[in-house]
């Protein structure tokens, strides 16, 4: 295909040339993988063989287009509808995701348009209606957009095996997958299902530095506070500045230190998803708008609506991840064929280190990222029960179709027919009753048992679990709402508390119906600003950068001078960490022993790793009182040295541990109850629905507990397992870290060391055994009986 | 180990399972074991939870037999999470209640979900209600009463609870069934119920008592 006369002029009539990338995916035939940087016209490019190819009209819906965010379909939708006018085509577009109104729903059902405009979870559900076969049967193209953000998740498992029964309702349909800059680009089109890479020219390169401060970063801490000045500055001297912060607590507290300064009281604005909606969108439409100078955000912003204007990133903190930054940075794209500017403010003297070892991997275009595990079963789990609502089928033919889905091209037989048998009876172990079945066959094609269920299960669509969360709510009649706090945060507060939520300070007053209750008080220092919430740890290649240059005293010049002592200073006092050893330290500090050790494994495994090793610690009669784990050490304290490290990190040992501790673990709950909803085990809760205060519902704890007494080879828990020891557990890692570093190094030093320094005075420190739960519980219901008098 | 305390002038102990002892009596009185709960969900077409919680509630009922070695048990109602999941006990699970109903009295009173008289293969006789020297009946009525009901639960250190709660009119169960949601003790419900008194939190090793509706501020740093 080419590009038409007319389509010709109407480029030539915006004073555009048609980039080289669009050019080659309209030639291209077949499956495509584009990847371009932001601006590059990547969404245009991925219709222009569409919009080419309805010239001349076409009955029915003819290209899908899929995107992560709902906002984007509406931006698709306003950008497409000029060249659709301008060049007359007889097109249609529309959107349809949540939010498309139901009498809009059922006329798409009847009358569907050209282009449709969905996510994921609305196409999952329109796959599962028994006309799909009908609207979907006369689809030639399907656009993948943001395709390396939907692959990070389980939302890309959906949407690939989705894109398998397209392929099944409409043979010879041809994908496009359209992405940002990734570390594999054949890995990115093998989970299409396999397609030609077509790489647009990245650009100039991005003129990305550290930002120079007056004061050095501090020793510890995340917050950055220390480069304020110099970040308002940069914000002058900018158009749109958007400044990035790895947590939410991080950017409130960011975002109160900017203004605290802002002197030229600057428009800046706040951005992350606990705020609420409203605010989030008042935000985003001032930013659209131009009216903001900058906006403190998190990953909210990480995908979104291209403003055009922005033309500085500055990430604060350590980036923790390559092609995370990359991304990042490339949001500073005001003009294509400028480069895009990007500063970065390390938090702490480590993430110094990390800093130039991330500025020295963008320079080497040396992207990060770990391997895709294979397609989870809870997904396929919930594709089976959607693909009985659309109509019977066949299980062979399933089983063949699903394996078209890159991420299920390895899928066995036997793990298919698990998962099915899931699907049709909960595939438990006591089989004493025949009601348990949800899909049963008849005639050699399984079907819903219950065409009612049909309703349920439509309900549940979708892979993404919301953390429990809570609104937080000013006092008083009609409070305005402030935004949301994940349950578990709010189980710790006490009324009295302070703590910052959309960059004001609040009391905590009380709970009310499941809603927090809170006062403003502006002139209080907050006490607390932690939402919990899982921290991203750094990236494995990131993590061996950073160890290596550590362990390279010849190449320490290009760290700042007081990193570079700093480190000297280590070399003297005790040893470097380097690759291919694993250094550990013990020494007194205060009356207690301290074990650091340098693992560089990422805070999720070191942190499992810590568990683990104090457990044994316990038997070995060392008396472990504590540690704390952050991306690159684990600490420990204990009222004995640890003079050999190595039984402690016997493999073996430490797997043998790993299964007892999972049993209880709450992390392996939260996993489960994840699987559980995705699975259709039990109801994702509604929206309001489940806070209606019903005695009726209960935790997935228990469904997690009674599972694992009485059927514990069950494939819920298998699946939990999986994903825990990839996910949170991270314990791959802790073997990885075993694996490239075979010799140990330890060290006896008579006191605290350089590098253990900063350690001491890191926050989340994890107290172990002996102050376990009950005895927390026993304490905190005792002093309530004292203050009521009562005891 | 249990929370002793006094209630309509009679000395009860509060279990740390959930299990209300009476010792002047020796009676165990347990509400809402929603017994076949993830069958009547089966059944109804709805989700296919593990069939298991007859099995975790009757093991830990009977666990509390053993150690109480009541003369008599009382379900406060909801034993059954419908009419019709008590006939679709396996026989085994049938057996093994008769196994624990051996030697004592075995009391149902009826709930808003087994509102019927309890079907012939279980041991045990079906009542409205109990009134000897307490009155004992599913949901609270006009009080002094002991009731079920209502799932209480309280937060506490971080962590959900089931709960006892303790009024002057209303004592209220938690529910010991495995696959039992709970209702806070602060929602308006059970707050109308038991404005003041006192929670027993279960769930460890120990019964702990908390206070209820007082007007404490802790931790309050003005």
């Amino acid at each position: 295909m080419s590009l038409p006369p007319d389509f010709q002029d109407w480029f030539a009539r915006q004073g555009w040339q048609p980039h080289p990338h669009q050019i080659a995916l309209l030639e291209a035939k077949g499956d495509t993988l584009l990847i371009a940087p932001t601006g590059g016209g990547k969404t245009l490019a991925g219709f222009l063989p569409s919009l080419v190819d309805l010239k001349d009209g076409h009955r029915g819906l003819h290209t899908l287009y899929v995107s992560p965010l709902k906002a984007l379909t509406a931006d698709i939708a306003r950008n497409l509808a000029r060249p659709v006018a301008e060049l007359n085509l007889p097109v249609r577009v529309e959107d349809r995701t949540g939010d498309t109104r139901s009498s809009q729903r059922a006329r798409q059902r009847v009358d569907p348009p050209q282009i449709l405009l969905t996510t994921p979870e609305s196409l999952a559900l329109m796959l599962s209606y028994e006309q799909a076969p009908q609207i979907f049967g006369s689809v030639r193209r399907v656009v993948l957009d943001e395709l390396h953000a939907l692959a990070e998740n389980k939302r890309g498992d959906q949407l690939m095996l989705c894109l398998a029964r397209l392929r099944s309702l409409s043979p010879g349909l041809i994908a496009t997958g359209l992405s940002a800059t990734v570390e594999d680009p054949s890995a990115l089109a093998d989970f299409m299902g396999g397609a030609t890479v077509i790489q647009a020219d990245p650009g100039p390169e991005p003129d990305i530095a550290m930002l120079a401060t007056a004061r050095p970063a501090p020793w510890s801490g995340g917050g950055g506070h220390y480069a304020v000045p110099e970040v308002l500055d940069q914000i002058r001297q900018a158009r749109t500045t958007i400044i990035f912060i790895n947590t939410r607590a991080q950017a409130e507290l960011f975002f109160q230190a900017l203004w605290a300064a802002n002197d030229d009281n600057l428009p800046i604005g706040l951005h992350h998803g606990s705020l609420a909606r409203e605010a989030r969108q008042r935000v985003e439409a001032a930013m659209a708008a131009g009216e903001l100078r900058a906006v403190v955000a998190t990953g909210s912003l990480d995908l979104g609506i291209d403003w055009g204007a922005v033309d500085l990133v500055i990430q604060v903190g350590a980036p923790k991840n390559v092609k995370r930054l990359v991304q990042r940075i490339g949001r500073a794209n005001h003009r294509y064929n400028a480069p895009s500017r990007a500063r970065i403010v390390p938090a702490n003297r480590f993430e110094v280190i990390e800093c130039v070892a991330a500025l020295e991997a963008v320079h080497e275009h040396d992207l990060d990222g770990d391997p895709r595990g294979p397609g989870p079963l809870d997904v396929l789990c919930q594709h089976i029960l959607l693909t009985a609502c659309a109509g019977p089928f066949d299980a062979d033919a399933l089983f063949r179709e699903v394996r078209t889905a890159g991420p299920y091209r390895g899928l066995t037989r036997a793990q298919f027919d698990d998962t099915l048998d899931f699907a049709a009876t909960g595939g438990y172990a006591l089989r004493a009753y025949d009601r348990w079945q949800r899909l049963m066959q008849r005639d050699g094609l399984w079907r819903l048992r219950d065409p009612r269920a049909a309703r349920d299960l439509r309900m549940n669509v979708g892979t993404i679990v919301e953390a429990e969360m809570l609104k937080v709510r000013l006092r008083g009649r009609g409070g305005v709402p402030l935004g949301e706090v994940e349950e578990s945060f709010a189980a710790t507060l006490v009324p009295g508390d302070t703590f910052l939520i959309g960059g004001q300070t609040v009391r905590y007053d009380a709970m009310r119906e499941m809603v927090i209750e809170v006062t403003k008080q502006p002139t209080r220092q907050p006490r607390i600003a932690v939402y919990s919430g899982l921290k991203l740890a750094t990236s494995t290649q990131l993590s061996h950068r950073v160890q290596a240059l550590i362990g390279d005293p010849a190449r320490h010049w290009v760290l700042p001078p007081d990193t570079a002592d700093w480190l000297a200073l280590q070399d003297r006092i005790s040893v470097l960490p380097r690759p291919g050893v694993l250094v550990s330290e013990s020494f007194p500090f205060q009356g207690k022993w301290h074990f650091a050790l340098y693992g560089f494994a990422g805070r999720n495994a070191l942190q499992t790793l810590g568990l683990l090793m104090t457990r044994m610690m316990e038997e070995a009669g060392l008396g472990p009182l504590g540690f704390i784990a952050t991306d690159y050490a684990l600490l420990i304290w204990s009222l004995d040295p640890v003079a050999d490290p190595a039984p402690l990190l016997d493999r073996d040992g430490l797997r043998a541990g790993l299964g007892d501790w999972l049993a209880g673990n709450a992390v392996m709950k939260r996993t489960f109850r994840n699987v559980a909803i995705i699975s259709g085990l039990i109801q994702r809760n509604m929206p309001g629905g489940r806070r209606s205060g019903k005695q009726a519902t209960f935790s997935s704890d228990i469904l997690y507990d009674t599972l694992r007494r009485y059927d514990p080879d069950h494939l819920l828990l298998r699946i939990t397992a999986d994903e825990a020891r990839r996910g949170l557990v991270d314990f791959d890692r802790i073997e990885e870290m075993l694996d490239r570093s075979p010799q140990i190094d330890h060290r006896m030093t008579g006191r605290v060391t350089p590098l253990a320094a900063p350690l001491l005075l890191e926050y989340g420190r994890v107290p172990i055994s002996g102050a376990g739960r009950e005895r927390l519980a026993e304490a905190e219901a005792a002093a309530l009986m004292a203050e009521a008098g009562l005891a | 180990m249990s929370y002793g305390f006094d209630f309509a002038g009679q000395s009860l102990q509060a279990r740390p399972s959930g299990a209300l002892f009476w010792p002047d009596r020796s009676w165990l009185v347990v509400a809402d074991l929603h017994l076949g709960k993830s069958e009547r969900m089966a059944r109804r077409g709805g989700s296919l939870l593990p069939p298991y919680e007859v099995l975790a509630t009757l093991d830990r009922l009977e666990a509390e037999i053993a150690a109480t070695d009541p003369a008599c048990v009382v379900s406060l109602g909801d034993g059954f999470d419908d009419d019709a999941a008590a006939l679709a006990l396996p026989d085994m699970l049938c057996d093994r209640l008769h196994g624990m109903a051996r030697g004592r009295r075995w009391t149902w009173v009826s709930g808003n979900h087994d509102p019927s008289p309890v079907c012939p293969r279980l041991p045990g006789e079906t009542v409205a209600e109990l009134t000897d020297g307490l009155v004992l009946r599913h949901q609270a009525g006009p009080g002094p009463d002991v009731s079920g009901h209502f799932h209480p639960c309280i937060r506490l250190a971080g962590e959900r609870r089931r709960c006892f709660l303790i009024g002057p009119d209303h004592l209220i169960l938690p529910a010991f069934g495995a696959y039992t949601g709970g209702l806070a003790i602060d929602s308006p419900a059970l707050s109308a119920l038991v404005p003041r008194g006192l929670a027993i939190a279960c769930g460890g090793t120990r019964a702990l008592p908390v206070p209820v509706g007082t007007t404490l501020r802790r931790g309050h740093r003005a």
